[in-house]
């Protein structure tokens, strides 16, 4: 489904992604793992378009998506919940959620999947009437979830979505993750939480200094020794 | 009765400003930008209200939607040829740029036409009626009544259409936006179309008021919008309109008490003050956002 072959990304002068490669398949939750600017967000940043490659391939279905204009990638199906949230803090809830279908123009199958946002995060039909800024952490983060799910991704991109948050909620939003995959979204996951990542993912790449050092199944990554020392916490 | 007159007359001259400060808070609001070709766009907006009266006999309200259309048009070419390509540069250099912009807009306009003032042709009908006490001229009345509308349909815009929430959302965080979907150039160009199609009303509405245009029109009037918009918080609408308020009703009071010559004046005083004790303006806020 996505297909990302040796791509470079630079910050000015600073070569972010070095020749990064890794591959999406339909129906899979794909795992990033990987310390503090490995690369990480980079990476999911020039996917969506934020950020223009200077060498290298991205295809999404059969289409060269590799430095296309934001607009055009969610068009096509891929929404990005960067990290941070960034929700719109000046707006409601609703409006939130009204943004996230902004390219679309089925009427009838936004007001569906109002309600489809609605069911899996019944705190924000509590709170659709209130400003986003005013959510909880946690709250936001849903927003910008369900935001994201109102574009009708067939890909969606989640950036760090436990950061920040209570373990007891870090859990629901992991199993909000696996009932989106599970309804037929194919997801790519960025994590620090590596253990938690692994446990819900088919596969994973390890990233480090901007290049892949390891993939494989979740499996075999939470079996590996050196994956456990470096990023699971060496238990 | 006669303070009553002052502040009718006040908030006549008020909406005036804030008409031109809405366009000056709507571009900063979404680029971080103080457009000050603004004040030109005011005066080209004037100008062609001028000509669509005088020399090709246009009603007032005609002119009115014509002159704000070629305002529209005029504020996104602006907007596409001097501010895009330094959307990624330093602010500084924006805003000189602006500056340029508007002395390019005025001079180009006295090579094409002279500096000669222009006297506004009297296109409505002038009545005065007498309420308790207070002399209305029908005129003023129309004006202040076009003038809300206008507000009013401009905050229809912002929270009820999609395009104003696009202008919303890329004013809070453009790469939110992108992520949306939302084409954030073709929004900052129509949020650069409706703030001229504003300054370019409020251009006839001045003529209509004042009577006498020239080139360099826009210049007085801009900067005294551009405190109006200080004053309220640059980059928030509603602030927009009551500093407008606010600062018509001020100078028409220093007028009234004999100190007209100091009118100018009191205008950037206030600007003074309010850069000292209350910089984010009125209704501004100095929020820490929530991480």
């Amino acid at each position: 489904m996505l297909n990302v072959e040796e791509i470079d990304v630079y910050y000015g002068n600073i070569k972010a992604l070095k020749g990064i490669s890794l591959n999406v398949n339909e129906g899979e939750i794909v795992t990033l793992i990987g310390a503090n600017g490995a690369g990480k967000s980079t990476l999911l940043k020039t996917l969506s378009g934020l950020l223009k490659p200077k060498k290298g391939k991205i295809e999404y279905g059969n289409k060269s998506i590799a430095g296309r204009p934001a607009q055009v990638i969610v068009k096509a199906g891929i929404s990005h919940v960067p990290e941070g949230r960034r929700v719109f803090a000046n707006m409601t809830v609703e409006e939130n959620l009204e943004l996230g279908a902004y390219l679309r123009k089925d009427l009838k199958g936004i007001r569906n999947d109002f309600e489809k946002v609605f069911e899996l995060f019944p705190r924000l039909f509590e709170r659709k009437k209130q400003l986003s800024g005013t959510l909880s952490g946690g709250e936001q983060q849903m927003l910008a979830m369900g935001r994201a799910l109102m574009a009708k991704p067939k890909l969606l991109l989640l950036d760090e979505p436990s950061m920040g948050l209570a373990p007891l909620l870090v859990k629901t939003i992991f199993s909000i993750i696996e009932e989106i995959n599970r309804n037929g979204t194919t997801i790519l996951l960025v994590e620090q939480n590596a253990n938690m990542a692994l446990s819900i993912a088919t596969r994973a790449y390890v990233i480090e200094t901007g290049s892949v050092i390891t993939s494989g199944t979740a499996e075999k990554l939470q079996a590996s020794e050196e994956i456990r020392k470096a990023y699971l916490g060496g238990m | 009765m006669e303070w009553l007159q002052q502040l009718f007359n006040g908030i006549s001259l008020g909406s005036i400003y804030a008409l031109i400060a809405l366009g000056y808070t709507m571009v900063y609001g979404i680029i971080k930008l103080i457009n000050f070709a603004h004040g030109e766009v005011f005066m080209i907006g004037s100008f062609t209200g001028f000509y669509a009266i005088a020399f090709w006999g246009l009603g007032f309200f005609p002119a009115l939607i014509l002159s704000m259309a070629v305002c529209a048009v005029f504020g996104v070419l602006i907007e596409r040829v001097a501010y895009k390509r330094l959307r990624d540069s330093t602010r500084i250099a924006a805003l000189i740029t602006a500056i340029g912009v508007s002395l390019l807009i005025q001079y180009v306009v006295i090579y094409i036409r002279g500096a000669q003032p222009e006297a506004y042709p009297n296109v409505l009908p002038n009545r005065s009626f007498d309420v308790f006490g207070v002399q209305i001229s029908s005129q003023s009345l129309l004006i202040l009544v076009v003038s809300v509308v206008l507000m009013i349909v401009l905050q229809f815009i912002v929270h009820r259409t999609k395009i104003g929430k696009a202008m919303r959302a890329v004013s809070y965080d453009p790469d939110a936006a992108k992520l949306m979907g939302i084409n954030v150039n073709n929004t900052i160009s129509a949020t650069f179309a409706i703030g001229s199609a504003l300054a370019g009303a409020a251009g006839v509405i001045f003529g209509v008021y004042y009577t006498k245009i020239d080139p360099l029109m826009g210049v007085i009037p801009g900067l005294k919008a551009f405190i109006a918009a200080v004053l309220g918080g640059i980059g928030i609408i509603p602030g927009a309109v009551i500093g407008g308020f606010v600062l018509g009703i001020v100078e028409t009071v220093v007028s009234a008490l004999g100190f007209s010559l100091w009118r100018d004046a009191a205008a950037f005083i206030i600007l003074i003050l309010i850069l000292i004790f209350r910089p984010s303006g009125i209704f501004g806020k100095n929020s820490k956002e929530k991480v």
